[in-house]
C-alpha cells in the first residue's frame, strides 16, 4: 500500500479553484516530483495536504490517507500528531521561514520536545546530531547563532534539518533550491536524496526546474492550472512527452534547442481566475487543438507509462494522435 | 589582455561600443562603533570589450560582483579605479554635459519586473518619460514612437492606459525592455532578466531580446546565474567570482571546455535533462567567504578541490590560454 495517497483533492478559494480533482499517489523510498509553473497549483496542493490553508480556502477530497490512516476524517489534534512528525515540509524561502527572533537550536528543539517529548539535554544532543546530519560545520556554535547569521545555504540545511528532526515517513519540499546559487543548489538535493535514502523516506519534490527532476526524481507529475496533465516515470517523460503541455514546457528551456536561434514558446498565459477555458484548460495555448477539445474536458487517459489529461496524447515522435 | 590588444588593431568601422579595463570598486564600510571602516572590494580590475550587436554574457553566483559591475556600467555609480570608456569617450574624464549624453546609450532591464515599475504610473506615461527628458519630440511624435515599440515588443495597443498590476510577470518584463528600449541605447545591461519568469514565458523574452538584438544592433551586457541562457545568448562569456574574473573568453570556446576550477564546477553543478549532458560532480564545500574577510592569494582556494600552498599565497593573474583568459595557477596540470 502507498505511504501517501491522494484522490480527487480539490481547494476553492470562492468561485475559483486552485486545484482541481488532483490525485496521486508516494510510495515509501520514493522520489515524486511535482513540475508546473507559477499559478498551476502545486503549491496549495501541498498546503491542503499539510492542512496549511485557512478560510475562505475550502479543502476537499475522495481520500487522503496517510500510512494507513485518514487524514480526511481525523480530528485536527490526531492530524497535529501526524503533520509535523511524520510528514514534514520545507519551504522555498527559508530565511523567511525560519522565527527571526528565536535562536537556530530554540526552533529546531521545539520540535523534538513537542512531537518526541526530549528533554532539554537530551533534545540538544539531538539538535547537535541533527547539524551534523545535514553537514553544518561547528554544529554547537550554529545552535546559538540566529538566523540573520547564517547564509541562504545554511539556513536551508537549518530547515531540513527542522523538518527531519521526528524522522518523517514523507517529506515535502516545495521550491527547496529556488532561491540558492547553483554550487549550493546541488550541495541541498544532494543532501536531500542521501537522507531520503538513508531514512527510506517518500519525498515530494516540488519545483519548476525540470532538470532537477530529471536528475534525481523517480515519477513525475505535471500540474497545469490547477490540475494533474501528466503522470510518467523518469526519464521516459523527457523522451517521451505524452502531453503537448509537457512537450512545450521541455522545448522552451535553452538547454533543449541548443544551436537554435529561436527557443520554441508556448503563447499567451496560465489562464487565471476569469479566463479558464471550458474545455480543456490548455485549448487556447495548444498548437494542436481540435473543435472538440474546445467544448470537453478532457479525462486523465491512460498512457504508456502513465496518464495524460488529453484527447489526442502524443506518440513516441511527439505527434499528436488525431494524426 | 590578448584579445583586447587584438580587438584594438581592427579598424574604426568594428570598434567596441564600450571598453572597460581594469574596473573596479570599492566601497567603505562602517564595522560599528570604534571599530573603524573596511573596505569592501566589490569589483576588482574587470576588463572586457564588448562590441555592436553582441552580447557578453556575465556569469557568477550572489556575491560575486555581477551587479556591482552593472551599476558601474550603467553610471549609477562612478567607478573607484580603471577605465570604462563607451562610444570612444572616457568616462572619468568626461564632463557632466558629456556623462548626461552618455546616459541614454546605455539603459538596463532588471530581475524583478514587479519591482522595477512604478505602480501608479500607466504604461504610456512610462514610456513617454525617457523621451520627455532627452528628445524635443512633440506629444503626438512621441505617442507615435512609443505604439511603434510597444509593437515590436508584442504589447497590444490597449495597454497604453493600463498599470502595472494588470499584466503577468512576462509582460511586466516587455514593458521594461521597451522601457529600455524607447531611446534606442547602444548597450543594454539586463541583471538577470529572465530568472524572476517561468520556463515558458522565460523563452518568449529570450526571443524578444535575440529579435531586437537582430533589428536594432543593440550590444548586450547578460547578467545571469543560469548556465543554459548564458549558452543561449552570449557571444563572450566572463565568468566572475569574488569581484575578479576568472574565466573571459568566447562562448564557444569556454563552454566546449571550461578551464578554470570554477567555472568548471559551476558548470558541473547546473542540473540536466539529458544523461549525456550531465558532467562528473566537481563538488564543491561551503560558500562564498566574507567579503569583510577575503582569503588571501586566489580567493577561491577556499573551495577550489584543487588548491595547493601556493594558491593561498599568490593572487593569480588572467592569462591567456587556449583562446580565452584564465586567473589560475594550475590550469596546465589540472586540465591534462
Amino acid at each position: 500500500m502507498s505511504l501517501l495517497h491522494i484522490q480527487n483533492l480539490s481547494v476553492s478559494f470562492g468561485a475559483f479553484r486552485a486545484v482541481n480533482h488532483v490525485s496521486f499517489d508516494v510510495n515509501r523510498g520514493e522520489i515524486l516530483g511535482i513540475v508546473g509553473e507559477s499559478g498551476s497549483g502545486k503549491s496549495v496542493t501541498m498546503l491542503a495536504l499539510m492542512g496549511l490553508i485557512d478560510a475562505p480556502g475550502v479543502v476537499s477530497a475522495d481520500a487522503l490517507g496517510f500510512d494507513g490512516q485518514d487524514l480526511l476524517h481525523a480530528s485536527n489534534a490526531q492530524k497535529r500528531k501526524i503533520i509535523g512528525r511524520d510528514v514534514a515540509m520545507i519551504f522555498q524561502d527559508a530565511l523567511s521561514s525560519l522565527n527571526p527572533a528565536y535562536t537556530v537550536g530554540a526552533q529546531l528543539m521545539e520540535t523534538l520536545k513537542l512531537h518526541l517529548k526530549l528533554s532539554g539535554a537530551a533534545a540538544k544532543k539531538r539538535a547537535l546530531d541533527l547539524l551534523d546530519m545535514v553537514e553544518i560545520p561547528d554544529a554547537r556554535a550554529r545552535l546559538a547563532a540566529y538566523p540573520h547569521q547564517l547564509s541562504g545555504g545554511m539556513s536551508q540545511r537549518v530547515m531540513i534539518a527542522m523538518a527531519i528532526a521526528c524522522n518523517p515517513k514523507l517529506l515535502i519540499a516545495d521550491e527547496p533550491t529556488t532561491a540558492l546559487d547553483v554550487t549550493v543548489q546541488a550541495q541541498i538535493m544532494a543532501l536531500l536524496v542521501n537522507l531520503q535514502k538513508q531514512n527510506d523516506m517518500g519525498l515530494i519534490l516540488i519545483t519548476h526546474d525540470l532538470a532537477v527532476i530529471a536528475e534525481v526524481a523517480h515519477r513525475v507529475a505535471v500540474m497545469y492550472a490547477g490540475e494533474v496533465v501528466e503522470t510518467s516515470p523518469v526519464p521516459d517523460i523527457f523522451n517521451t512527452p505524452r502531453h503537448p503541455y509537457t512537450q512545450a514546457l521541455l522545448t522552451s528551456i535553452p538547454e533543449h534547442s541548443k544551436g537554435a536561434a529561436r527557443l520554441a514558446t508556448l503563447p499567451g498565459v496560465v489562464p487565471g481566475q476569469y479566463d479558464r477555458p471550458r474545455g480543456c484548460l490548455l485549448s487556447p495555448r495548444c498548437p494542436y487543438v481540435q473543435p472538440r477539445c474546445v467544448d470537453e474536458h478532457p479525462d486523465l487517459y491512460t498512457t504508456p507509462g502513465g496518464t495524460a489529461r488529453c484527447f489526442f496524447a502524443l506518440d513516441d515522435g511527439g505527434r499528436p494522435s488525431h494524426g | 589582455m590578448a584579445d583586447l590588444q587584438t580587438d584594438m588593431a581592427t579598424p574604426m568601422n568594428d570598434a567596441a561600443v564600450m571598453i572597460a579595463r581594469e574596473l573596479s570598486r570599492h566601497y567603505t564600510v562602517s564595522r560599528g562603533f570604534l571599530r573603524g571602516h573596511a573596505t569592501v572590494k566589490a569589483l576588482n580590475n574587470v576588463s572586457f570589450m564588448l562590441h555592436a550587436g553582441k552580447t557578453l554574457a556575465v556569469v557568477g553566483e550572489s556575491g560575486s560582483g555581477k551587479s556591482t559591475l552593472a551599476r558601474q556600467l550603467t553610471l549609477v555609480e562612478q567607478p573607484s579605479g580603471g577605465s570604462l570608456q563607451i562610444g570612444g569617450v572616457e568616462i572619468a574624464n568626461a564632463s557632466s554635459a558629456q556623462l548626461k549624453a552618455l546616459r541614454p546609450t546605455v539603459q538596463m532591464v532588471f530581475q524583478s519586473p514587479y519591482a522595477s515599475l512604478n505602480p501608479r504610473k500607466q504604461i504610456g506615461t512610462m514610456l513617454d518619460e525617457p523621451l520627455k527628458l532627452n528628445t524635443t519630440l512633440d506629444a503626438r511624435a512621441r505617442e507615435a514612437r512609443i505604439r511603434a515599440m510597444m509593437d515590436k515588443v508584442g504589447l497590444r495597443h490597449e495597454h497604453y492606459e493600463r498599470y502595472p498590476h494588470m499584466f503577468s510577470g512576462g509582460q511586466r518584463q516587455r514593458i521594461a525592455i521597451a522601457r529600455a528600449m524607447m531611446l534606442q541605447p547602444r548597450i543594454v545591461v539586463a541583471d538577470e532578466p529572465t530568472s524572476a519568469l517561468d520556463v515558458s514565458i522565460q523563452a518568449q523574452i529570450l526571443n524578444l531580446f535575440m529579435d531586437l538584438q537582430q533589428e536594432l544592433g543593440t550590444a548586450y551586457v547578460f547578467i545571469s546565474h543560469n548556465l543554459s541562457v548564458v549558452e543561449h545568448v552570449a557571444d563572450d562569456v566572463m565568468v566572475m567570482y569574488f569581484g575578479s574574473t576568472v574565466e573571459y573568453g568566447s562562448k564557444t570556446a569556454v563552454f566546449a571546455q571550461p578551464l578554470h576550477p570554477y567555472t568548471r564546477a559551476l558548470m558541473s553543478a547546473t542540473p540536466a535533462i539529458h544523461k549525456q549532458d550531465r558532467q562528473i560532480k566537481v563538488k564543491l564545500v561551503g560558500e562564498l567567504p566574507s567579503p569583510l574577510n577575503p582569503p588571501s592569494g586566489c580567493a577561491f582556494h577556499t573551495r577550489c578541490p584543487y588548491a595547493v600552498e601556493h594558491c593561498k599565497t599568490e593572487v593569480p593573474l588572467l592569462r591567456p590560454i587556449d583562446g580565452r583568459l584564465v586567473a589560475c595557477h594550475r590550469v596546465e596540470e589540472i586540465t591534462s
